[in-house]
């Protein structure tokens, strides 16, 4: 288990570092309080960089931080100190750009809080139990995309490959800009 | 794509802090919650109940066990419902909730079984990983044959769902996943990128938790790997991620068979190879990789540097920090291979990123020469000022540590210094700033008169209690032996006036001792102190009055007297908590407290424990180690013997000594008392045999290979019934003051009786047995009291060479450095002080002990050890004491051992 790359949380903050969604897979905080006071810290810690073209990082008390921001949203993904920065980092915008799919590009606060069910299943088809299950941003949100349909559903395969194709479309986009 | 949660209202653009969630409330949730049980289920409206009950566990809203199990059930119901999306979330729901209980669990197993082996992939895939959460051992067994279907499944991420499960299983139920290595070698060879990455991952714990549970099969470790390795660089590894696995498992082989001759190192090619890989990820893991061999040649660091250096300059940050933070490692052990990356680094400093430019800092500090110190310091004067406190810290001990390097340079250093000293900074910060102050004037003579003053300019304006006290108690010591002690009185005397009390009493301290020190200041710091008399603290006022009377001389120019500089200055070689705990434990009588009693012995028993969970006394019912207490419990338990009594105070214990093997029928061990003219023998017997009691326990004691020891005393244990353990005693004389040493054999001798297990009563006729117990030695490092000082330069200056012994020894060859260091530790049984822990790679080390010997005389011993060739120790050894017979002594032990 040590030698696996292994996370030890992603967090979804507000621009004030209130929560809004976040999953911890390490015993490093084992209550509420402790969790909180660590996002806390994260977020005062990053809150006066500018994090909005590439992903930041920094490191404190052995953790390493990664970090990403779009308009009022705080991405952020941990690991131990020792933990390779870039395998975080692929862990982030994987996250990140899962997210700008799921919203068809428009990420805020308030879309994400909308949406907020398809988020815990995008956080849970990224990571499990510390473990990186795919970093793929089309592969997870794809997954996500996919359990929205009913069973034998009326939507065929092409509209949601089609829906798919529109939604990175708007994200290259959005990153280009 | 998704719903909205609750309606929107048309005008909500308006309102600032819209939330679909605002005003949530948990009782209202869960009532919500009973539409889990309508006959006719409404998937989308399950869906917001469910997300609503997802957002309040993420808040951190706790639920009762009550309301968890009621939610659990009414969400289990849910399965009826065919919406997918629906059937999504209550994995979610069940995970988050974990539920633990059995009854509750079976509940959901049959669900999710049928979802196992559902046509659906999605639904195998999440009932897997559920399922694997929440199961036990036993429900495990009944699913294997699916686990082991679904890690050879064709969909990949059912695949992946059941190695992750695995991997998360390997911690809980090994025997079980270790059964599926068949299936998990062929999920390696998967085309699926994720599959063949937690395949690896599985693979790599699961074949090596046998090799390090049972030593010495490293040999077939290393063919397992060696066979892994080369099946999988042949361009079948497709995802950065298990290739990242694949360089952590091959690194820690590399590690573990460290034992074969340089440039023979096993995989490097492989290692180096995955520097040209087309993945950052890889290529920094192998760079980091490489880096951190063990006794890495500059041959072999130079293209991971190169790699490394590249990234320097990457438009990512977190290239750039990965790179530096692992430079700045390397700059530690080997600044030379950094150069190179100098002027990349140099760019760095302005990196808008401030731990990437902390970092290069720090690392330019190590690798810098002496001619760029002044460009270096220009550079990092413009950056401090816009860094939190925690970097700074980082930037000041680069510096401490430059500056000591290059002593040449003090002057800009200690100018730098004193004016961040100047600067706004919380207390962590200043701290390290006066620390390295501190250091640098004890370690550069020609920076002592700057360095006081700026001390002294720092404490007329210092909010921090504790930094005051420190730096006027570091004044008392050094300020007497400058040029022109006189300047500093003022800003001592000016701490009496204008700060607390703790202050106060430090500043009237440090006046006393430059009294003492300074003949001529005598008269002008009676004043001084004659006016802290009426001070309103009665720590001041009780300082003052003590001072000026052990000063004595009333005020007149007159040497001091060597007792009391010797109480002014001389260390307390009494730890402290021991003298806590003394003047707890003492009640007041007509005996006044002595502090000869404090015991001196540092107890690092605890620590020694924690490193060594298997050094634990074996067989059951063993006495409990020793604890912090040992010194106390073992004096007490001795002065109540009253065949002891007269044997005067005790010396030191020894750690208990193991006499039998782990599971033998009798436990025992022994623990060494050392007396000045005594010993004794303390063996603590248990006896394991449930169906026996042993009476009249007796340990008969061979000293016929111990001259020097004769017996005087031994003290039987009447009885000693099944688990319950008891001590028998045997002292020896020997001659007083002497460090005799001697080998002991020693032979357990007692009455068995036979008892009746289910009544416990014994019979009354018993049967005279011996049992043989291993030999036991008494060695000279009996005789050393571990006893530490707290400033070993000054104890070994005002020790004076009178008595000092220098010789030099081979130690023949070693395993490493570290190892003959500590092997001359422990045979003389010294405390460590300061920094002794030996750098990897080095090839010299000095080592400073300090401890009592036998007879109450310190002993000072400073050990320089270095490389004779590959392997070969040679050690120079100087022992300063006051007495040579003791420095003698010393370098007996080290001859003889």
């Amino acid at each position: 288990m040590e030698l696996c790359p292994l996370i030890k949380n992603i967090l979804l903050l507000d621009s004030e570092g209130n929560r809004v969604a976040v999953k911890y897979y390490s015993d490093d905080w084992p209550t509420n309080s402790a969790k909180e006071a660590f996002e806390k810290t994260v977020f005062t810690k990053t809150q006066k960089t500018s994090a909005r073209n590439e992903a930041e990082i920094t490191m404190f008390d052995n953790y390493v931080v990664v970090y990403k921001f779009v308009q009022d949203l705080h991405f952020f993904v941990t690991g131990g100190e020792n933990e390779n920065e870039i395998i975080l980092a692929s862990v982030l915008q994987g996250f990140f750009d899962a997210v700008g799919l799921i919203l068809r590009g428009t990420v805020d606060k308030r879309e994400v809080l909308e949406n907020l069910d398809l988020i815990f299943l995008c956080l849970d088809e990224i990571v499990d139990g510390g473990i990186v299950l795919e970093t793929d941003a089309n592969v997870i949100a794809g997954k996500v995309a996919s359990h929205s349909m009913d069973d034998g559903a009326s939507l065929s395969e092409q509209t949601i490959t089609q829906a798919l194709a529109t939604a990175r479309e708007r994200l290259t986009r959005s990153l280009l800009a | 794509m998704a719903q909205p949660l609750v309606k929107k209202d048309d005008d909500r653009d308006d309102e600032v802090d819209y939330s679909p969630f605002m005003g949530i409330e948990k009782g209202a949730v869960l009532q919500e919650a009973r539409v889990f049980n309508d006959p006719q289920l409404d998937p989308r409206r399950c869906s917001q109940v469910i997300t609503k009950l997802l957002y309040l566990l993420n808040q951190g809203e706790t639920f009762t066990k009550v309301e968890a199990t009621e939610v659990f059930f009414a969400v289990t119901k849910l399965f009826q419902s065919k919406d997918i999306g629906l059937r999504r979330m209550v994995y979610v729901m069940i995970k988050e909730l974990s539920p633990s209980a059995d009854e509750v669990v079976i509940i959901v197993t049959s669900s999710l079984m049928k979802d196992m082996t559902s046509k659906t992939d999605m639904y195998r895939a999440n009932a897997i990983r559920v399922l694997c959460r929440i199961t036990d051992g036993t429900l495990l067994t009944q699913i294997e044959r699916y686990l082991k279907q679904a890690i050879v499944d064709k969909n990949p991420v059912v695949a992946s769902a059941a190695l992750v499960s695995g991997i998360h299983l390997l911690q809980t139920n090994p025997e079980i996943v270790k059964r599926w290595s068949n299936e998990v070698q062929e999920a390696v060879q998967s085309r699926a990128a994720l599959v063949q990455f937690h395949a690896l991952g599985l693979l790599h714990q699961e074949s090596h938790i046998p090799f390090s549970e049972s030593f010495g099969i490293r040999q077939n470790d290393r063919l397992a790997v060696n066979k892994l390795v080369s099946s999988l660089t042949k361009g079948s590894v497709r995802s950065p991620l298990a290739q990242c696995l694949l360089i952590r498992y091959t690194s820690q082989v590399i590690r573990e068979s460290a034992n074969t001759q340089a440039g023979d190192r096993p995989f490097y090619d492989f290692l180096e190879g995955c520097l040209r890989h087309k993945a950052e990820m890889v290529i920094f893991e192998a760079a980091r990789a490489i880096t951190e061999l063990n006794g890495v040649t500059s041959r072999e660091l130079t293209p991971a540097i190169t790699v490394l250096q590249l990234f320097l300059s990457s438009s990512k940050p977190v290239l750039r920090f990965a790179a530096v933070r692992t430079l700045n490692k390397v700059a530690m052990t080997h600044p030379m291979a950094v150069t190179n990356c100098n002027i990349d680094m140099e760019s760095l400093i302005s990196d808008q990123n401030r731990s990437i430019a902390t970092l290069a800092i720090t690392t330019l500090l190590k690798t810098g020469n002496e001619s760029s110190v002044d460009r270096l310091m220009k550079q990092i004067t413009n950056f401090m000022s816009d860094i939190a406190d925690e970097f700074k810290i980082v930037v000041v001990e680069a510096i401490r540590s430059l500056c000591l390097k290059f002593p040449l340079k003090y002057r800009s250093l200690m100018n730098f210094l004193s004016n961040i000293l100047r600067e706004e900074g919380g207390f962590e910060y200043k701290k390290a700033i006066v620390d390295s102050i501190v250091i640098l004037i004890r370690d550069i003579p020609e920076a002592k008169e700057s360095g006081l003053l700026h001390l002294c300019e720092f404490i007329e304006d210092c909010e921090f209690t504790y930094l005051s006290s420190q730096i006027l108690h570091f004044l008392g010591i050094e300020g007497p032996k400058t040029s022109d002690p006189s300047k500093y009185i003022r800003y001592i005397y000016n701490r009496v006036h204008l700060e607390n009390a703790t202050v106060r009493a430090a500043a009237v301290s440090t006046l006393a001792k430059f009294g003492a020190m300074v003949d001529t200041l005598k008269p002008r710091i009676f004043v001084l102190l004659r006016r802290c008399l009426f001070d309103n603290d009665d720590e001041v006022r009780d300082r003052a009055t003590l001072y000026l009377n052990t000063l004595g001389g009333d005020g007149a120019v007159v040497q001091t007297g060597e007792d009391v500089k010797e109480f002014l200055f001389g260390s307390l070689d009494i730890p402290l908590v021991n003298l806590e705990n003394s003047l707890k434990n003492y009640e007041p009588s007509e005996e006044s407290f002595d502090i000869n009693y404090v015991p001196k012995e540092i107890k690092t028993q605890p620590l020694a424990e924690k490193k060594a969970p298997g050094k634990k006394p074996t067989g059951f019912g063993a006495p409990p180690a020793a604890s912090p207490s040992t010194v106390d419990a073992y004096e007490r338990l001795l002065s109540s013997i009253p065949e002891f009594a007269n044997f005067g105070k005790l010396f030191k214990s020894s750690a208990p000594v193991e006499l039998t093997e782990a599971e033998t029928e009798y436990a025992v061990n022994v623990v060494k008392h050392i007396f000045d003219g005594h010993v004794v023998f303390q063996y603590n017997c248990t006896n394991t045999i449930p169906e026996q009691l042993l009476e009249n326990v007796t340990v008969v004691v061979d000293a016929s290979e111990a001259e020097e020891f004769a017996e005087v005393v031994s003290k039987p244990l009447r009885s000693l019934p099944y688990d319950s353990p008891g001590q028998t005693f045997v002292a020896f004389e020997k001659p007083e003051g002497i460090p005799a040493v001697g080998k002991f054999s020693n032979m357990l001798r007692f009455i068995v009786k036979e008892v009746d297990p289910s009544t416990g009563e014994a019979e009354d006729y018993g049967v005279e047995d011996e049992y043989q117990l291993e030999e036991l030695e008494v060695v000279a490092a009996d005789y050393m009291l571990k006893v530490g000082v707290s400033n070993f330069r000054n104890a070994w200056e005002s020790m004076g060479a009178d008595c000092e012994r220098v010789d030099e020894y081979g130690l023949g060859p070693r395993e490493s450095l570290a190892e003959a260091v500590n092997a001359v530790i422990d045979l003389l049984g010294m405390q460590p002080c300061e920094a002794s822990v030996v750098p990897n790679n080095s090839r010299s080390h000095t080592c400073l002990l300090s401890g009592v010997y036998i007879g109450n005389a310190k002993v000072l011993v400073r050990l320089q050890f270095g490389l004779d060739g590959p392997k070969d120790v040679a050690m120079k050894l100087a022992v300063r004491s006051e007495d040579e017979a003791v420095s003698d002594a010393i370098h007996e032990i080290v001859a003889s051992g």
